[in-house]
């Protein structure tokens, strides 16, 4: 018989939990699964009623997110030289030839550019401000963290039309500078009120120690707030990243050649040549790995918790 | 080493006038003790030596220099806080090596370590050096925290309830400790406590504050022998002093005196009027008792070996006791 304890969940409601996280889990993950599994089908089958389950694997939807193709008539095609490498091979399967490299590869480097780079910026500016909101007397405090909230309140694309002529004007459209700042600006307002919870969590004595151990105002945010804060700002940079590689919207309406998204791009891969399912579900699933990257490589900071320990309550 | 002067300062926080008009010259290798209940103004006092605050009104000068535009760090002060403050992610050896990297000193990581073992070393906490400071119980927090203070040499060491939540044996070695660091460097000390042993063992000169008033300085033996109001008569002496009417023991008080005083030592026991044992108190080395004279209440000293018990009745007189005015005021 083994020791009963207040504290501890009985054995029984420990598996009601598991099974309820196991379930929720298989239901928020099966549309990932969907999507991993049709990027590796042939087209047939990733259209095959009912849907299969069990198929032959095939590399056909990432040549096809990566290339562009043609088909050339029969005799041309009877007269090509056997197939030097394995992804030609895959793509003269279906009867066509590779024209050359698509535009894919581009646009996730400026989803790349664009999210970390915005990401980045949030949270340079973020900590500044939500340190200076936390430790300073800042005239007008209140108002101005309300104004930083507020530009929260509205959904952004209700400012869509004014950004779009206002980027005209200055040149800021279709580039990978006007998109930075444009998720910045999104961002920033989530960002300063996050961090600057965290930071008034941090208490001042750690500062004022730091001040009279000889160290200058910025020193002692450098080498003692900010190892503390850590933790909030992983999460709070994952927030913004999110947001910013995710957003379609804007990514629309002011990108189209030079700085486009993968957002934006991905569904136009579905009309070159048919319904490219699995070149579709390709580039998804290759669009969700950063995000998910990013936050397994964070996730020691996320689940480590603030501490407190040293100073005496 | 320094001479430390406070100037008519002020400083209020919000509404609360934390400290008015206070002036006073802390010589150069004095040990100051300052004395007063929470909220009296003595950690505000420290934190305006060392530049965490600013003073509202007056002066502060380190050497006979102003020092109100200098930073904390260009003031050259050493601060042990009473929450102490240890930095969470780093280990006790970086947490006393943190003071000694500071770009104003830039030792040699050599010497870095070499003082960080010495000072670890008499305040025992060298077997705990390589702990997250997070890992430490409340009493070697204090000792890390009074070991960052002790690792440089500053002019000022500034030390806010330094011993408060160490256990009896190690307060008193520490005290002694403090006293020895304090003779070795002939450093300036300002010290804030609530124990009457540190303050009349360990000071020089004691500081009573009252409601952010600097109400006596001087040496312990003035403090205790020679209060100038009922409130700094009260701050030491154990059992505290006694206060009664004037006229309790019959006629013979000064024209004004409308209290007096009795500490244990103003008082004789054996001879004079009759007082009944309320209780008595054996703490070992010495014997409190507690008496009812008439409707008042008095506790004094006697022979630890003393053969008395409650509800015995002996006589008491006073000797010399101190005068106080309507006011509380010294006569």
């Amino acid at each position: 018989m083994s020791a009963y304890s207040v504290t501890e969940p009985s054995r029984l409601s420990k598996s009601v939990a598991a099974l309820l996280v196991v379930g929720y889990a298989v239901i928020t993950l099966l549309p990932l699964l969907w999507i991993l599994s049709t990027g590796f089908k042939s087209g047939p089958d990733s259209i095959s009623y009912p849907p299969k389950v069990l198929f032959e694997p095939s590399l056909e939807g990432y040549v096809n997110l990566f290339t562009t193709r043609t088909r050339i008539g029969a005799e041309q095609f009877a007269a090509l030289p056997p197939p030097e490498t394995w992804y030609d091979k895959i793509v003269r399967q279906s009867g066509t030839v590779i024209a050359g490299p698509s535009r894919f590869g581009e646009r996730f480097m400026n989803s790349v550019i664009i999210g970390f780079g915005s990401t980045f910026l949030s949270i340079f500016l973020g900590t500044l401000a939500a340190y200076a909101f936390s430790r300073f007397r800042v005239p007008l405090k209140d108002d101005l963290l309300f104004f930083i909230l507020s530009t929260r309140m509205m959904p952004p694309i209700a400012v869509a039309i004014p950004i779009y002529l206002m980027y005209r004007e200055l040149g800021l459209s279709d580039t990978h500078l006007g998109m930075i700042l444009l998720y910045t600006a999104v961002n920033i307002s989530l960002a300063v009120w996050l961090l600057k919870g965290f930071i008034d969590e941090i208490p001042r004595e750690y500062e004022e120690a730091a001040l009279i151990d000889g160290y200058t105002r910025f020193q002692a945010f450098r080498k003692v707030v900010l190892p503390q804060a850590a933790t909030g700002i992983a999460s709070t940079a994952i927030f913004c990243l999110i947001f910013a590689w995710n957003e379609y919207a804007f990514a629309v309406l002011l990108t189209s050649g030079n700085a486009q998204t993968a957002p934006p791009f991905i569904p136009t891969i579905i009309g070159v040549g048919g319904q490219d399912w699995p070149a579709v579900a390709a580039g998804a699933t290759l669009f969700l790995l950063p995000v998910m990257i990013f936050t397994i490589l964070l996730r020691k900071h996320l689940l480590r918790g603030i501490t407190f320990g040293a100073v005496r309550k | 080493m320094a001479e430390v002067g406070l100037h008519g300062v002020g400083m209020s926080y919000g509404a609360t006038q934390a400290l008015q008009d206070v002036s006073m010259t802390i010589p150069d290798g004095a040990f100051v003790v300052l004395l007063g209940p929470t909220g009296a103004g003595k950690t505000t006092t420290l934190r305006l030596i060392a530049g965490l605050e600013r003073p509202e009104h007056g002066d502060i000068t380190i050497d006979g220099q102003s020092v109100l535009r200098d930073t904390p760090a260009q003031r050259d002060v050493a601060m042990v806080f009473q929450q102490y403050s240890l930095y969470p992610h780093l280990s006790v050896r970086d947490n006393l090596a943190f003071p000694l990297r500071s770009p104003m000193l830039r030792l040699p990581e050599a010497e870095i370590a070499a003082r960080v073992q010495a000072v670890a070393r008499s305040l025992r906490i060298e077997h705990k050096l390589n702990n997250k400071a997070t890992a430490l119980s409340g009493g070697e927090m204090q000792r890390v925290s009074i070991g960052r203070a002790l690792v440089r040499q500053p002019r000022i060491y500034l030390m806010d309830e330094p011993l408060s939540s160490l256990d009896a044996k190690l307060r008193a070695d520490l005290r002694v400790e403090l006293k020895r660091i304090h003779a070795d460097l002939g450093a300036t000390f300002l010290y804030v406590t609530h124990d009457q042993i540190e303050a009349m063992t360990m000071a020089t000169h004691v500081g009573v504050l009252d409601q952010g008033r600097l109400v006596q300085f001087g040496t312990p033996r003035e403090i205790y022998e020679d209060p100038v109001s009922t409130y700094v008569a009260s701050r030491l002496g154990q059992p505290r002093i006694t206060l009664l009417p004037a006229g309790s023991f019959g006629p013979g008080a000064p024209a004004a005196a409308a209290q007096m005083g009795l500490r244990p030592e103003h008082i004789v026991i054996g001879e004079g009027q009759s007082a009944t044992v309320r209780r008595v108190e054996r703490l070992g080395d010495q014997t409190r008792l507690h008496l009812a004279f008439g409707p008042h209440e008095i506790v004094t000293l006697t022979d630890p070996h003393t053969p008395l018990a409650a509800g015995e009745s002996i006589a008491i007189r006073p000797q010399n006791p101190l005068w106080f005015d309507a006011h509380g005021n010294r006569i």
